[in-house]
């Protein structure tokens, strides 16, 4: 039978009980699947969660769980390539908004030579973006899909990177530690290995001679150019496609947004990503577990901590650790502040975006600097924390932080320089005039259109979804911890920034509540088990999701049986899935509309191209 | 009505412009706000208003003990005469193995018959390459490798000043004692334990039982940051 993924790292008997009233819907929803569907059976494979679908029932199904048993939020679409069985895989995860509780994790397997697998995104617009990652990366082709292209990389690329027998120009070994750093280890860079002009390797036969695939001719096609109806019948007036970015400095990195505008407004609008892509995943799949904490800190690496989070809850689940009580207050202290910095800094940079350069986003990263000071004392780096370890994390807190000690840092910070920081925020921006005159009514996205596109965290609770994963499948001790889900229901931009505000409110809750407990704490254990630097897992699928400041943050990670490296390692990444509502939200607005759209949306292009 | 909200915002800001200047006349007689110890100790601390910028390079932030940066390899204090001191690695390889980004190239020492020895013969980090994570030092058993505080690296050819062999690479235990004095003594005394617990240095004819030291408290010293 069909377990949602079980949270295994508290020990509390309320973690069990809820894991019991949470089974309920998904259990539920399996038993329906199964009756309706024969062909639809359990995963055979030991310690693997989900349904099997045949590939030319899966619409049907898919329609069952989406309209009928109430699953409507597809989180996550990604592929698996089983080399071994000659398979690909397409996994589902789609979670219950009104029953909260866990994932009822649909799967596909199809031919690997040829695979086709139905697509899913004229019933759920979500899985578009997500598609198109796995037909770049995987090569699985969607039929039905509206705009099949490839997204990371770019068209005319050979080959599908995350396949298990495609290897990379500076391939070395399939896993790492690479042999040859030990014990006879002389050092070459790899550009003396590969250099530039030879570190790309073209397809037999194909010549640079200048007639190169136009890489954007298929993307400029689906635009449309064509009036449907002249208002000014006597002049020729024609749609015309801009290009925003890559290079721009409202962009928040190196993105571009293809928009076709009819006049001033848009009619058609398509983010082009994968600048920064530098298949974070395949990486993850050379590496052995540990060394993916560290390169987890470099996807959103406004909040490092919280994606520390979510991998190590993933791998926990295979390990089946017990995180002991003072590693999770820690924890939790950790990802609260992280909370705080990375909403302080999209409301500052939302300000950039409209207009109200550098002065509002310094005043609200002011009180980022002491929480980076702590993070530094604690963990070693201001940004790259690489802080949790697989059952625990990696030091205790400091005795001193800016020569003041911890504890009564942490007390003033939380009891008085934070709040005071978003009430002072609050107080500055959200009565202006101007911000409202830009913000409110625009970049709406109905709570409809939020759950169908699959957006996550503050987009999706400011469109009057309350969903956060926090409440609805509680990790760590949050279920101990009062505090409100924020939602707020006009689904426009300042409803996107007020909602921040609400959040940090409710984090500076969360930590007033954790302070006494590490109080409490001081001095105990705050990692399970012997460290160890190769840690083998025993087999199986695992499905971390955390609520990251920026929305749901998953990590789907598989391994083979006695395994130190993953097989499979899968990011759902906030940044990028919450960008497939944008054309929807910016239809029929002004193009100058765009840049605050972006800015409300709040991405990190490290997360986005991954 | 219209136009309080901006008036509001505007009060904001002249606030923290006022701010910006008071700490300037606070310090005036008292040595100035900027390069001075004392006012930039002040200047850091929680209880501060208005600019917090710090004069670099005339100022430096004091970085904390964990603080870290590209590794480099701990030695015994060199006798008079010598480049650097004995070698603390033993070059085991865990430091080359458990790095994430594979930047570390260790050649095993050899001893005249041919068996390893146990020193290294040639030790590389492409600093290019290293992200700074800190798994080396947290998983050194000879405490050998530590992260540097010394983030002033600059330099003109990245090819060959990015490539640290030993020599840029050796610094003796004292500067790691300066940098991180409180790490170096908890790493000490937890040799220490580790030593006596396994009964080593005892005169002989000693009776009393060793001091032992169960591994949960060595694991729980280790993960403390100790």
């Amino acid at each position: 039978m069909s377990e949602p993924i079980v949270k295994e790292e508290t020990s509390p008997t309320e973690a069990e009980a809820t894991t019991a009233v949470h089974a309920d819907p998904v259990a539920q929803a399996t038993a329906a699947l199964k009756e309706r569907y024969p062909d639809v059976s359990d995963d055979p494979r030991q310690n693997f969660t989900g349904l099997m679908v045949p590939a030319e029932q899966l619409l049907a199904v898919a329609r069952t769980v989406r309209e009928e048993l109430g699953f409507n939020y597809l989180s996550s679409v990604t592929g698996v390539d089983l080399i071994d069985d000659n398979k690909m895989e397409v996994v589902y995860h789609t979670y219950s908004i009104d029953q909260q509780g866990g994932a009822l994790v649909l799967k596909v397997q199809v031919d690997r030579d040829d695979p086709v697998v139905p697509s899913l995104t004229p019933q759920w617009p979500g899985a578009d973006f997500q598609e198109r990652e796995i037909w770049d990366l995987f090569g699985i082709r969607f039929d039905g899909h509206p705009d099949l292209r490839r997204i990371l990389m770019w068209e005319g690329f050979e080959g599908h990177p995350m396949r298990k027998d495609w290897r990379e120009a500076f391939y070395e070994e399939e896993h790492k530690p690479f042999g040859s750093r030990w014990p006879g280890g002389n050092v070459y860079r790899v550009e003396e290995k590969n250099p530039y002009g030879k570190n790309v390797q073209y397809p037999a036969g194909w010549t640079p001679d200048g007639q190169e695939f136009d890489v954007d001719a298929t993307l400029y096609q689906g635009m449309s150019l064509v009036r449907e109806h002249n208002p000014t019948p006597n002049l020729k007036t024609e749609k015309v496609t801009v290009n925003l970015g890559p290079q721009h400095p409202s962009t928040h990195g190196v993105f571009r947004l293809v928009v076709t505008l009819d006049g001033e407004s848009v009619v058609d609008l398509k983010p082009v990503m994968g600048y920064l892509h530098r298949n974070h995943e395949k990486i993850a799949e050379r590496n052995t577990f540990i060394m993916n904490i560290p390169y987890t800190d470099r996807l959103d690496y406004i909040s490092s901590m919280s994606n520390n989070h979510g991998y190590v809850l993933a791998v926990e689940k295979l390990l089946g650790s017990k995180v002991p009580e003072r590693a999770e207050w820690i924890r939790i202290l950790m990802v609260e502040l992280t909370r705080i910095v990375n909403h302080f800094w999209a409301i500052g940079f939302l300000l950039n975006d409209l207009g109200a350069f550098q002065t509002p986003a310094l005043y609200a990263i002011n009180e980022r600097e002491l929480v980076l000071d702590f993070f530094e004392a604690t963990a070693g780096s201001r940004m790259m924390c690489n802080y949790m370890r697989f059952g625990g994390v990696a030091y205790d807190l400091p005795d001193n932080v800016r020569a003041q000690p911890t504890m009564e840092f942490l007390q003033e910070l939380v009891h008085e320089r934070l709040p005071g920081a978003v009430d002072e925020l609050d107080r500055y921006l959200s009565g202006s005039e101007i911000i409202r005159a830009r913000c409110v009514g625009v970049g709406y996205l109905s709570p409809e259109d939020a759950i169908a596109y699959s957006a996550a965290g503050p987009v999706l609770r400011a469109s009057g979804v309350a969903y956060d994963v926090r409440r609805a499948e509680p990790y760590s001790y949050y279920e101990q911890l009062e505090f409100d889900v924020a939602v707020r229901h006009n689904g426009d931009i300042f409803d996107r920034y007020m909602i921040r505000i609400d959040e940090m409110r409710q984090s500076i809750r969360i930590l007033e509540q954790v302070l006494p407990h590490l109080q409490a704490t001081a001095g105990g254990h705050i990692v399970d088990g012997k460290p160890q630097y190769a840690i083998r897992v025993p087999g199986g699928d695992a499905y971390g999701r955390v609520e990251n400041p920026k929305g749901e943050l998953g990590f789907y990670v598989i391994a083979k049986q006695r395994s130190s490296n993953p097989e499979r390692y899968h990011v759902r990444a906030p940044s990028f899935i919450n960008l497939t509502p944008m054309g929807l939200m910016l239809k029929d607005h002004k193009v100058a509309d765009i840049v605050a759209v972006l800015g409300s949306i709040d991405i990190v292009l490290g997360e986005t191209d991954r | 009505m219209y136009g309080v909200g901006i008036v509001k915002g505007l009060a904001t800001t002249f606030k923290h412009f006022v701010d910006s200047y008071l700490e300037d006349i606070y310090w005036l007689t008292r040595g100035g706000r900027y390069y001075n110890e004392e006012a930039f100790r002040h200047r850091q601390s929680l209880k501060t208003r208005g600019a917090i910028t710090v004069m670099y390079p005339e100022e430096k932030l004091e970085m904390p003990e964990r603080f870290r940066f590209v590794p480099f390899l701990v030695t015994d204090e060199p006798q008079p005469g010598e480049k650097w001191g004995h070698d603390w690695c033993t070059s085991c390889g865990i430091c080359a193995k458990v790095c994430p980004p594979q930047c570390i190239w260790i050649v095993r020492g050899k001893l005249p018959n041919g068996r390893p020895k146990p020193e290294p013969e040639q030790f590389y980090i492409d600093i290019d390459i290293c992200m700074n994570c800190g798994f080396c030092m947290e998983f050194c058993p000879f405490d050998a490798i530590k992260l540097d505080h010394d983030y002033e690296l600059s330099s003109y050819d990245r090819t060959s000043a990015h490539i640290h062999d030993k020599e840029r690479l050796s610094k003796p235990i004292s500067y790691w004692r300066a940098i991180a004095p409180q790490k170096a003594a908890a790493e000490a005394a937890a040799r220490d334990l580790a030593e006596a617990s396994k009964g080593k240095g005892r005169q002989k004819g000693d009776d009393t039982p060793a001091p032992t030291l169960a591994e949960d408290d060595v694991r729980q010293l280790f993960y403390r940051g100790l």
